[in-house]
């Protein structure tokens, strides 16, 4: 909690974006998170890229769940529109919402409790139908919200802020992903700032569902030491596996084309993303030496980072169901209830 | 580039960016707050601290302090705050009893002031304390010296000066009224320990063009004009009035004017607005009074007809600055502007024809006593100057200033001690968190924009030269006003050590004041890849020591930060928190650090 709204004020060199936009009218009301929590940073992130990205503000939908990671829709892109689904139900809200407005840009903000346990099936449903959004986990490897439990993320081995240690094996999603075809999965650090941005603004404009876990500390229950999802932790385990720079379409490329090492993936819409792996051979394209990246990672105990698999071939979910492209809010009612001669005739096809 | 250093006070000082630009450093945020609180008492007593004249500067300061205000650099318009002066002065109640006591026991050392203006009365404020005999010898009947005679009534009342000069006077300074001095020597015969000048600059420049002698009694000298008129020996000038100079005399001159019979009063300036040596609000209270101020006429002579003024000649000129960077003019044409009265107020001197050439005083360039910028002495040990006097026409809040250093000269000369040894200031840092987000003062931001300050009618005004122009601020204006502060005083305060790094401080800041990156770079490149660029090379960039997790630092740019302390709110560790500093500044006989 803060004591005090915001002060009105910016820094005189305070610069616009595309849409005469500046960095502050993407922010939304003060946190009432714990001072220090990780999802701030993430909020900060997200507010950072999607300036960076001019997103019209009234083109995007904030989508969460239940949890501390839930609550900080709130705490971005004040114009934008939200929806507070059930707990661990925020996929398949999405879901709709992304099948009835192609347009929208579908942000989802959920948490290792969230997404990881009691909605683990909606979000392997929803990575399996690609659905066209950016799945954020804030992931602390703890219940914050419930006073520091163990959650389905922690660590065998991890201790908690009361000194039990865990025994249970983890889901990791960034793993769970990719074995369910996940055509973007990414790991980030909330910490990390200089690595997230350009992750989620190459998130956001991925065609399809980008999945990016972000280890996000819980600054009260789960920040001490003996914990694998402290800040001290996750900086001396962080393995970067990739380094990421989003090139949007508009900004003409200035970075010299002569570095061998770096992969560049173009988007849908035009822009690039460039890879530059700092783990020798390491290849983004390739889902199966992710896959092995990542466990040989988590056997050296090392927290493998970075953008780490992407495809940009494949159909998103709206594609494969053959979904009109115009928003279903733009379409004529005709268009929208062609009749009961319409129907009389889809009915005959099924007898 | 290495970490800052804030133990010791410049640091912090310079983040009070009022306080640094006040020749006598007054705690401003501190009294504001006062202020705030309805405590008048205590924002008085505390701006009397180091100003000593709040009453009478909340009406006639010079106001450094607010073209450096932080507000006016976020917020276009700074905080009024020598009007709030005035308010913390207006609302005190009976004060007498907290105020300074001159000694019952004497030290038996003697100190003669000559001039009993705002310089000597700080002298004489500081050391009639410590148990000195503090003679003031003035040449006329009341003291105030210039504050007196030269700023007009309506600006500055009678009783306001009265008040604040007895003060003084009542902790025991012996006055001696109508006693010109008109010998050094002789004074110094006298036998006195030491003797301060602060005499001013007394003598008003003259403006030697043809005609200047052929109708003596027309043109007038601007500051003894206006003492003149204080003391009534003159009560009226002619219609139409021309004032040569556009400095804060001639402002003070061309408004007396109109309060006395001109009519049609033009200020004659030689150069463009942009230019004027007039404090911007002095311009605008006098436009106000339908002055009218004409720029870019070089006087060129005086047009006299039968013994009589009819005129001056001027030439319109147009200023271009040449490859040096120097302003030059041209003559475009002349123009001849009728008028019955000119006034020259075009600068002043100093002068010391009562000072013998050959007592071990030495003079320096433009006729000026040799004066240590440190010690404030001259050349001859125990003979000090001050104000005015010692290096030309300031404002009165530099008198202020230099009268405390040559007090604490001059107690340190009469105790046999080394005047070059200047005590140093110190600082207290304690910090302002009260509870669990609340703090020792209000951190939320007023956006509310500057308060205008009401005038009497200009009917009541011309009515009597008396009558005070400026109504002072009503309490919702007050209320307002104080708010608008952003207590650059409440420092945030970085302690390394404890910080996570968890950036939360980072994305909470308003401004974008806070950088955490690898140091290394020199500090004018890391101004320009900071969270915001640093733009504004006048205001410090604070580097901390190496941050535990990653050997980072935090950097935070001085220049916009509103003391809003959200950092500290949204720390988890405490590794920002929220001080109340506070300068101390070595008086007389009070040096903060033993000897």
């Amino acid at each position: 909690m803060s004591s005090i709204k915001k002060p009105p004020v910016t820094h005189p060199s305070a610069r616009t974006n595309a849409l005469g936009l500046k960095l502050r009218d993407y922010e939304g009301t003060m946190s009432t998170l714990c001072a220090g929590c990780g999802h701030d940073s993430v909020t900060a992130a997200l507010i950072q890229a999607a300036w960076e990205l001019a997103i019209p503000p009234h083109m995007a939908a904030k989508m969460s769940g239940i949890g501390c990671s839930a609550k900080t829709t709130t705490y971005f892109m004040k114009q934008s529109h939200g929806f507070n689904a059930v707990h661990g139900r925020m996929p398949s809200v999405t879901t709709g919402a992304a099948a009835a407005n192609r347009d929208l840009i579908c942000i989802g903000v959920s948490g290792d409790g969230d997404s990881l346990s009691i909605g683990l099936g909606q979000l392997c449903h929803a990575i399996r139908r690609d659905v066209n959004m950016l799945y954020i986990i804030d992931n602390n490897g703890v219940y914050g919200l419930t006073k520091g439990q163990f959650s389905a993320a922690t660590d065998i081995g991890s201790r908690s802020k009361k000194g039990e240690v865990n025994t249970v094996p983890p889901i990791d999603p960034v793993l769970l992903a990719l074995s369910l075809g996940a055509t973007f999965v990414a790991r980030s650090f909330s910490g990390d700032k200089q690595q997230l941005v350009p992750i989620l603004k190459a998130g956001i404009t991925h065609r399809g569902l980008a999945l990016v876990d972000v280890i996000s500390p819980c600054v009260t229950f789960n920040d001490h030491e003996g914990s694998t999802k402290s800040y001290a932790y996750t900086r001396e385990h962080g393995a970067e596996a990739v380094t990421t720079d989003f090139v949007p379409l508009r900004r003409e490329i200035t970075i010299p084309e002569t570095d061998a090492a770096v992969i560049e993936v173009p988007m849908h819409d035009g822009s690039l993303v460039r890879l530059r792996p700092t783990t020798a051979g390491y290849d983004p394209n390739d889902r199966a030496s992710a896959y092995a990246h990542v466990r040989a990672c988590q056997a050296r105990g090392e927290v493998a980072t970075g953008l780490l698999f992407v495809e940009e071939s494949l159909k998103e979910m709206c594609d494969g169901l053959g979904l009109p492209q115009e928003p279903l809010v733009n379409l004529t009612h005709e268009a929208l209830c062609p009749g009961s001669a319409a129907l009389e005739a889809l009915m005959e096809r099924y007898r | 580039m290495a970490a800052t250093d804030v133990s010791t006070p410049d640091y912090y000082h310079k983040v009070v960016d009022c306080q640094w630009a006040c020749p006598a450093h007054t705690n401003v945020p501190g009294y504001l707050r006062f202020i705030a609180q309805g405590r008048y008492d205590d924002a008085y007593l505390l701006n009397r601290e180091s100003n000593v004249f709040p009453g009478i500067l909340g009406r006639t300061c010079d106001r450094p302090c607010e073209p450096a205000c932080r507000r006016g650099r976020v917020d276009e318009k700074p905080v009024a705050i020598c009007r709030l002066k005035r308010v913390a002065a207006d609302h005190r109640g009976d004060i007498t009893d907290r105020l300074p006591r001159g000694a019952t026991v004497k030290n038996g050392k003697r100190i003669a002031c000559v001039g009993a203006g705002p310089a000597s009365l700080t002298v004489a404020n500081d050391l009639l304390p410590l148990g000195y005999d503090v003679t003031i010898y003035e040449k006329n009947p009341t003291p105030g010296g210039l504050m007196r005679i030269n700023i007009p009534a309506f600006r500055l009342p009678a009783q306001v000066l009265d008040e604040e000069c007895d003060y003084i006077i009542r902790m025991g300074a012996e006055m001696r009224y109508d006693t010109p001095i008109e010998s050094m020597r002789a004074l110094l015969a006298e036998g006195y320990d030491a003797v301060f000048v602060g005499s001013g600059a007394p003598k008003g420049k003259e403006l030697d063009l043809p005609g200047r002698w052929d109708a003596p009694d027309q043109v007038h000298i601007g500051i003894d004009w206006l003492a003149n008129i204080h003391f009534g020996h003159s009560t009226a000038i002619e219609p139409r009035v021309l004032i040569i100079g556009v400095g804060n005399t001639a402002m003070d001159c061309c408004r007396t004017a109109k309060r006395v019979g001109a009519t049609d009063v033009k200020v004659m300036a030689r150069r463009g607005r942009k230019d004027f040596k007039a404090s911007p609000w002095e311009l605008e209270d006098a436009e106000e009074e339908l002055v009218e101020i004409v720029e870019n006429h070089s006087p060129k002579r005086f047009v006299v007809e039968d013994g009589k003024l009819t005129g001056m000649e001027f030439e319109i000129v147009e200023w271009k600055t040449d490859e040096k960077g120097k302003q030059r003019s041209t003559v475009l044409d002349t123009t001849i502007i009728p008028c019955d009265a000119v006034i020259l107020a075009i600068g002043q001197d100093n002068a010391f024809p009562w000072i013998e050439r050959d007592i071990g005083l030495e003079f320096g360039d433009w006729d000026m006593p040799v004066v240590d910028r440190r010690t404030f002495e001259s050349t001859r040990p125990g003979v000090f100057f001050g104000g005015d006097a010692a290096w030309g026409p300031e404002n009165i809040i530099w008198a202020v200033a230099h009268g405390h250093q040559a007090a604490i000269s001059i107690h340190a000369h009469c105790e046999g001690r080394d005047l070059t040894e200047r005590p140093p200031q110190g600082m207290t840092l304690v910090s302002a968190k009260v509870g669990m987000h609340s703090w020792a003062y209000d951190n939320d931001y007023d956006p509310s924009l500057r308060q205008k300050m009401t005038h009497e009618e200009l009917t009541k005004r011309f009515s009597d030269i008396g009558v005070e122009v400026e109504l002072g601020f009503t309490p919702e204006q007050t209320a307002h006003e104080v708010q608008r502060c952003l207590n650059c005083d409440i420092q945030t305060h970085f302690t390394a050590p404890l910080c996570i790094e968890c950036d939360a401080c980072v994305d909470v800041c308003p401004t974008r004041c806070l950088t955490i990156t690898h140091n290394g770079s020199p500090v004018d490149d890391l101004r320009e890849h900071l969270s915001a660029p640093a733009l504004n090379p006048a205001q410090e960039i604070y580097v901390s020591d190496a941050l535990p997790q990653t050997r980072r630092v935090m950097v935070k740019d001085e220049d916009v930060c509103v003391h809003c302390g959200l950092c500290a709110e949204r720390c988890p560790t405490a590794a920002w928190d929220m001080r109340t500093f506070d300068l101390r500044l070595p008086y007389a006989g009070r040096d903060l650090v033993a000897r």
